[in-house]
C-alpha cells in the first residue's frame, strides 16, 4: 500500500475552507470594484483555488512542493496592473503564503545603482523591505539593457533570481510591463522566465468600460456628468483612443482632472450665483473643450508637437514613460 | 568565560527561530533593527561596528535574518548583537539589545592590579583574547 498515512476518512468541505480563509471576501470585492477585466479575474480565481487546494493537501500530508508564486502581469498602460498587485498581496496573505501582505512597488531606479558596487546593496535593501510581502517591479524590462553590456541591471537581476529561488516562502515577486517588451525581456533572461509560474494578461478596456470607470472615479470625488456631458464623454473616448499615448484608465483619470479644471474656471468666470449642484456637475462644455476634439494642427518644422507640450504639464508623468 | 551583555544573555543562546521572534516583536512595536559586531568583548566597549545601515522600513523579520546570516558568514568568530531603536520620542532610543552570535571559545578576562602611591591598588579588566592578537584575528578558528 502506498496510501499516505493520514488518509482522509471523510470528505473535505472546500467551500468552508474558502470561507474561513476570508478569500471569498477579497475576490468578491475584486469583482465588484474593478470594472471589466474578466480574463484577469478568472485567472486570479484560478490561482486562489490552486493555493487553497494546495493548502488543504498540505494539511492532509499529501506531498506537494510549495507552489511557485512569482507572477508576471502584462498589459497596456492603465489596465489595472498595480491595483491587482495590491489585491493579490491581500489574497496571498489571507491564504498564508506571505506573512505580512504589504506591497513594495519599485522601478529600475530603486534596484540598480549608479556605479560599481552600488547595485547589490541597493537591491538587497529593497528585497529586505519586501520580505514577508510582495515585491512589485513596474516596467521590469528596464532592468535589462542589452545595448549596454556594462549595465548594472544584470547584477540586480541575478540577485533577484537568487532570492526568488531560495527564499520562496519569504517573498513573492510580481513583474509588470507591456506585453511585447516583457516577452523580449524574458527571451534574454530565460532564468527569470522559468521562475515565474503565473502569467496574467491584462486586456484593454472597451469604451463602455472606460466610461463606467470614469463615472466611478467621479462618484468617488463627488462629481457627476449631466446627460449631455455623459454623451460628450463617450465621444471624447472615441477621439482619445485614436490618439497616441492612450493609457486606458490613466488617460481617463487625467482627462477627468482636466475637466475639473475647466469646470472650476467656468464657475469662476461665470457671473451668476451658483448652487451646490453646479459644483458637482461636469457639463457638455467642460468635456468638449478638450484639445482632442480639435482638428490636429499641422506640426511646424523644429517645433514640438502640441500633444507633448500639453502632456508635459501632467504632474504624474515620468519623463521616460511613453504611455501618456 | 561566557560574556553576559544585553538582554537574554543569561539564557542559553537563542536559536534562529527565537531571534526571528524577538525581531518580529521589535518590528511590531515600530522599532528599527540594527546589527552590530565586534571582537572586543570588554563591557565598556560600547562602540561596536555596524553591519550595514539600521533597517528602518522593514516589515518582516526575514529581511533582518538575512542580514544576520550575511554578517555571520563575513565575520566568523565575532560577537554579534541586535539593537532595536525606538523613534517615538523624536530621537532613536535603544529599547532592546541582545547578543545573537559569539565566538566558540571565550577565554575571559584577567584582573589587572596596579600599585599606586601609598600601596593603594587599582583594579582593571583585560580580555585575554584582546591582549593576544590584533583586531580581526582574536577569535580566529
Amino acid at each position: 500500500m502506498t496510501q499516505p498515512l493520514a488518509a482522509p476518512t471523510d470528505t473535505i468541505d472546500l467551500a468552508a475552507e474558502y470561507r474561513e480563509a476570508g478569500v471569498a471576501d477579497v475576490l468578491d470585492r475584486l469583482d465588484a470594484e474593478l470594472v471589466g477585466l474578466a480574463p484577469v479575474k478568472r485567472r486570479v480565481r484560478e490561482i486562489a483555488a490552486l493555493l487553497l487546494v494546495d493548502r488543504v493537501r498540505a494539511r492532509l500530508g499529501l506531498a506537494s512542493t510549495p507552489p511557485s508564486l512569482h507572477m508576471c502581469f502584462t498589459g497596456n498602460p492603465g489596465t489595472g496592473k498595480t491595483t491587482l498587485a495590491l489585491r493579490m498581496a491581500e489574497i496571498l496573505q489571507r491564504l498564508g503564503y506571505v506573512r505580512k501582505g504589504h506591497v513594495v512597488a519599485v522601478t529600475r531606479d530603486d534596484l540598480v545603482g549608479q556605479f560599481i558596487g552600488h547595485t547589490a546593496p541597493k537591491t538587497k535593501e529593497v528585497l529586505k523591505r519586501a520580505m514577508g510581502g510582495v515585491l512589485f517591479i513596474d516596467e521590469a524590462y528596464y532592468l535589462f539593457r542589452p545595448e549596454n553590456e556594462k549595465d548594472y541591471g544584470q547584477e540586480a537581476i541575478e540577485i533577484l533570481l537568487q532570492v526568488m529561488e531560495n527564499q520562496r516562502d519569504d517573498l513573492v515577486v510580481i513583474l509588470a510591463g507591456y506585453a511585447d517588451r516583457m516577452d523580449r525581456f524574458f527571451e534574454s533572461n530565460p532564468g527569470m522566465k522559468s521562475r515565474i509560474a503565473h502569467h496574467v494578461e491584462f486586456p484593454d478596456y472597451s469604451n463602455a468600460e472606460l466610461a463606467q470607470i470614469a463615472e466611478r472615479m467621479l462618484a468617488d470625488w463627488n462629481y457627476r456628468f449631466d446627460a449631455a456631458g455623459r454623451a460628450a464623454f463617450d465621444d471624447y473616448l472615441r477621439h482619445r483612443r485614436a490618439k497616441p499615448h492612450f493609457a486606458n484608465a490613466r488617460s481617463v483619470r487625467n482627462a477627468l482632472d482636466r475637466m475639473r479644471l475647466r469646470q472650476a474656471l467656468r464657475l469662476f468666470d461665470g457671473a451668476t450665483p451658483i448652487d451646490p449642484d453646479d459644483l458637482q456637475i461636469l457639463t457638455d462644455a467642460d468635456v468638449r473643450a478638450s484639445r482632442h476634439f480639435r482638428p490636429t494642427p499641422p506640426t511646424l518644422v523644429g517645433q514640438a508637437p502640441p500633444d507633448e507640450e500639453i502632456d508635459a504639464y501632467d504632474p504624474d508623468r515620468i519623463p521616460e514613460r511613453s504611455d501618456y | 568565560m561566557r560574556i553576559t551583555q544585553g538582554a537574554f544573555s543569561f539564557l542559553p543562546d537563542l536559536t534562529d527561530t527565537q531571534i526571528a521572534a524577538q525581531i518580529e516583536y521589535c518590528l511590531r512595536n515600530d522599532w528599527a533593527v540594527a546589527i552590530e559586531f565586534t571582537d572586543d568583548p570588554h563591557p565598556r566597549n560600547t562602540y561596536w561596528s555596524m553591519w550595514g545601515h539600521p533597517m528602518f522600513d522593514l516589515a518582516d523579520a526575514a529581511g533582518a535574518m538575512q542580514a544576520l546570516r550575511e554578517c555571520r558568514a563575513a565575520r566568523p568568530g565575532h560577537y554579534i548583537r541586535i539593537n532595536a531603536f525606538d523613534p517615538s520620542a523624536g530621537w532613536e532610543t535603544v529599547r532592546l539589545s541582545f547578543i545573537v552570535g559569539r565566538p566558540a571559545v571565550e577565554p575571559g578576562f584577567r584582573l589587572v592590579r596596579r600599585e599606586g602611591p601609598g600601596r593603594t591598588l587599582h583594579y582593571t579588566l583585560e580580555s585575554y583574547a584582546v591582549g593576544r592578537q590584533p583586531e580581526g584575528e582574536r577569535y580566529a578558528t
